[in-house]
């Protein structure tokens, strides 16, 4: 909408039905389910202005250039374009445990998504498990739903929620939803345990049996009783990373940056990246939320507006001058939760031996420690010798598991590397790809010489 | 600085075959790679072992290479998923039919199995093929190799036999002194080594260069597509008589589609990325063949380098004018090939007879305009 503002011809693609990413997420409309007022006022706005939508298409490749190369229900499109802003959010990240991948355990992400498209529940009995605020909102959520909870276990301390209350205050309005969330549990009698874990999750003839117990605040387990739950389900996240799909793909530089998920694009203050024409925006850049990413979406626009000669750079400094004062608010806050969120290198340490660590390949840690044991200094080398990472989600859950993994081996995230990009960015049906044509029709190059 | 008998730079098969050798006959060899141990061509191509498309030049050279990969864990160490499977070369029209015959009668002439089929005898060998074709031809030396994990069983065997492994070390420049070669890399690596082998594919050309030798090689950014896992639906290996396809269903049901449709790339930024019209032909070329892979979903695109030289046949051998130095690469088929290649090289360096003819670089070689420091 920013760019289309500046008179630019601006094309939206999304792979959902309608606008709203995960946080905004539209109900079907014949549910008749109640939206977020934002999101209906998002896309209220959206529909009221310039912008061409294309919901249902799922991109799977974008060329230097640019052209994006999209799967619709009726098939393939390309579009191509000057500049490409890449608003690709975030991926689940769980710790792996023995149990992880049952059915019946799903992320919280997951869950959300359950809640909020389709208003279902996970379960009759679900344990909310892992850190960052999505625990809290999964808990409420399924609560508000009418589902039961087992209990909370939070790999945090209740200490850590208030470390960066600061931070947290900088946002009123979501600081009060927070405590009264907490509230919520504590009337509905739901037990929080912080600094906890899943240790295992088995599947037994009454349900899933799931075995937690305390852990340190690297997230290394600790002696010590733990607890016994018997439900139908689990949900579980150990926070997020940012999809890096495309601009891996482009070869974009990136840097490893842990409390903003991992590796994330190399972007300036305009949010270009290493590549001239190519912007990323949203939790995409490395987590920092909703709030934040709706500002630098807004930023990302003009920026491109303005690169595009469609906006002066005075009008451009004019513009953004307010903006970028509320988007650094907004990182603030954001940065707060995407710290609670992180990746804690005790935990992914302790991952044991014989648990399944990319669950496409169901390949193991110890398989991984072999790998590196025999040489592989890069994910990519060990993906090559395991097929870790080769399965359909093309390394996007296990990917920055396997980079802290790898990296627990004597070398850094920064050697370690992370997965190389790869088309198509979700699996394609090949009939829709490659529609049957006469032989006749196909347009071939010439034949190798004999 | 460490000082070696031979340094062997570039770690693909054919690099890291002739290193192994070398060190399993008792030279203290130094292996160099700007990445690490066969991630390029070598762990990225296609694994077809195929006589169909091999140049009928170097069909002698692939039979050995072939029954080489097949045999990888008695001399490797290392199953590197080598199957032995039936090929076949389809002809969809009289004109690939004409070309399909050619091809067949300069490589049976060469040593290759190779005779024409019905299509009624090929559905009976492999139901999965399209009836549709009016040719095939047959040969029952073709197969494949689990490509990624070449890299692996060549680690485990060239670190068993002494080989000093110099992985993510990019050379930057090559001089010779006090009787030896100085390899520089950018972080500062330094070697010395009596002898050299050049072994880098289609950095071939940026390496000679150093030595001051001219000599193009051509640089091909060939396409591969594997699908998801999948119910089986073939159980040869498939091409089309023009080249332009290469088909094989693994064990863990994934089906690899090339053929050598080009993508972006260049030997600075390596494959760079697929060209989308291009995986569209190359995926209705495919479901030709195979009827069922319509049901496929694709699930990764890659790119692969290959090198070829003006003459599009092999350099393998001596360098000319300069003391004990050496080239092996741009192979047609060259990953069939490059173990027994390897062999063939190691055999020349040793002092012996090679096996085969090798392949003399001094014919491609354009000028030797400037020479290195110090040269004798």
């Amino acid at each position: 909408m920013a760019a289309a503002a500046q008179g630019l011809s601006v094309r939206l693609l999304d792979e959902a039905p309608q606008a709203g990413g995960q946080v905004y997420r539209a109900p079907p409309q014949s549910f008749g389910a109640k939206a977020d007022p934002e999101g209906i006022r998002l896309r209220e706005r959206l529909r009221a202005s310039p912008v061409t939508t294309c919901f249902d298409h799922t991109v799977w490749s974008v060329s230097p250039g640019f052209r994006v190369d999209a799967l619709r229900p009726d098939g393939t499109v390309s579009f191509t374009a000057r500049a490409v802003i890449v608003a690709a959010g975030a991926q689940e990240r769980v710790v792996p445990f023995p149990g992880w991948t049952l059915p019946g355990v799903i992320g919280l992400a997951g869950a959300t998504i359950m809640l909020k498209s389709q208003g279902l529940l996970p379960g009759r009995l679900t344990l909310v498990a892992g850190q960052g605020p999505l625990l809290l909102a999964v808990a409420v959520g399924i609560l508000k739903a009418g589902g039961r909870l087992a209990a909370v276990i939070d790999l945090a301390s209740r200490a850590e929620w208030w470390a960066d209350w600061p931070a947290i205050a900088s946002r009123p309005a979501l600081a009060a939803r927070g405590i009264a969330w907490q509230l919520k549990l504590r009337r509905a009698g739901v037990p929080i345990f912080y600094r906890h874990a899943i240790r295992t999750v088995t599947q037994t003839e009454s349900g899933l049996a799931v075995a937690t117990g305390p852990v340190d605040a690297e997230g290394a387990p600790l002696a010590g009783a733990g607890h016994e739950f018997l439900v139908d389900v689990v949900t579980v996240g150990n926070g997020l990373t940012a999809s890096t799909d495309v601009t891996r793909l482009l070869r974009a530089e990136h840097e490893f940056k842990a409390v903003r998920g991992g590796w994330v694009p190399t972007l300036d203050a305009d949010f270009r990246t290493s590549l001239p024409g190519l912007y990323v925006a949203g939790d995409g850049a490395g987590i920092a939320g909703a709030a934040a990413a709706a500002r630098d979406g807004w930023l990302a626009g003009l920026a491109a507006a303005r690169d595009l000669g469609a906006l002066s750079t005075a009008a451009y400094e004019q513009r953004v001058a307010p903006l970028r004062r509320a988007a650094s608010r907004a990182r603030l806050f954001g940065a707060a939760m995407a710290k609670l969120m992180a990746l804690r290198p005790a935990q992914v340490a302790a991952i044991a031996g014989e648990t399944i660590v990319c669950r496409c390949e169901d390949v193991t840690r110890g398989e991984l420690d072999a790998a590196v044991r025999e040489g592989a200094r890069e994910v990519n080398q060990v993906k090559a010798w395991t097929r870790c990472g080769m399965g359909p989600c093309q390394g996007r859950i296990c990917g920055d598991i396997v980079g802290a993994l790898v990296a627990g081996r004597g070398n850094g995230r920064h050697e370690a590397g992370y997965f190389t990009g790869r088309t198509p960015f979700r699996p394609l049906p090949l009939s829709q790809l490659a529609p049957l044509t006469d032989y006749a029709d196909l347009r071939l190059p010439p034949p190798a010489p004999l | 600085m460490a000082h070696s008998d031979i340094a062997v730079i570039g770690a693909g098969a054919m690099g890291a075959t002739t290193a192994l050798h070398l060190a399993r006959a008792g030279m203290r060899v130094a292996l160099v790679d700007r990445g690490e141990i066969c991630r390029e061509a070598s762990g990225v191509n296609a694994g077809t072992l195929t006589l169909h498309m091999t140049r009928a030049a170097l069909i002698p050279y692939a039979i050995k290479g072939r029954a080489l990969w097949l045999s990888a864990a008695e001399w490797l160490g290392l199953d590197v998923g080598a199957r032995s499977a039936p090929g076949f070369s389809l002809a969809f029209t009289a004109a690939e039919e004409e070309l399909l015959v050619k091809r067949a009668e300069a490589r049976a002439a060469m040593g290759a199995p190779i005779r024409l089929m019905t299509p009624a005898e090929v559905c009976t060998i492999d139901p999965g093929i399209n009836p549709a074709i009016c040719a095939a031809a047959f040969c029952e030396l073709d197969g494949h190799v689990t490509a990624y994990l070449t890299g692996r069983g060549y680690r485990q065997a060239l670190v068993a036999a002494g080989v000093t492994l110099v992985e993510k070390t990019p050379v930057v420049e090559i001089d010779r002194r006090d009787c030896a070669y100085r390899i520089i890399g950018r972080n500062g690596t330094q070697l010395a080594a009596r002898r050299l082998v050049l072994a880098g594919g289609v950095w071939l050309e940026t390496m000679l260069a150093w030595l001051g030798l001219h000599i193009p090689v051509k640089c091909l950014t060939n396409q591969l597509v594997v699908t998801e896992r999948m119910r089986p639906v073939m159980r040869s290996v498939v091409g089309i008589a023009n080249g332009l396809l290469s088909l094989k269903q693994f064990e863990n049901g994934t089906v690899l589609i090339g053929g050598g449709w080009q993508g972006h790339g260049d030997p600075i930024r390596g494959g760079v990325e697929p060209i989308p019209d291009n995986l569209i032909g190359n995926l209705q070329l495919a479901r030709h063949a195979i009827p069922a892979l319509c049901e496929a979903r694709i699930l990764r695109i890659w790119l692969g380098l290959e090198s070829e030289t003006d003459d599009a046949m092999p350099m393998v051998g001596a360098l000319p004018g300069l003391p004990d130095a050496y080239v092996i690469g741009c192979v047609h088929s060259g990953y069939t090939s490059a173990p027994y290649m390897g062999l063939l090289l190691a055999q020349l360096i040793l002092g012996h007879e090679p096996e085969m003819p090798l392949f003399d670089p001094g014919r491609l070689i354009r000028s030797t305009a400037a020479q290195p420091k110090d040269l004798p």
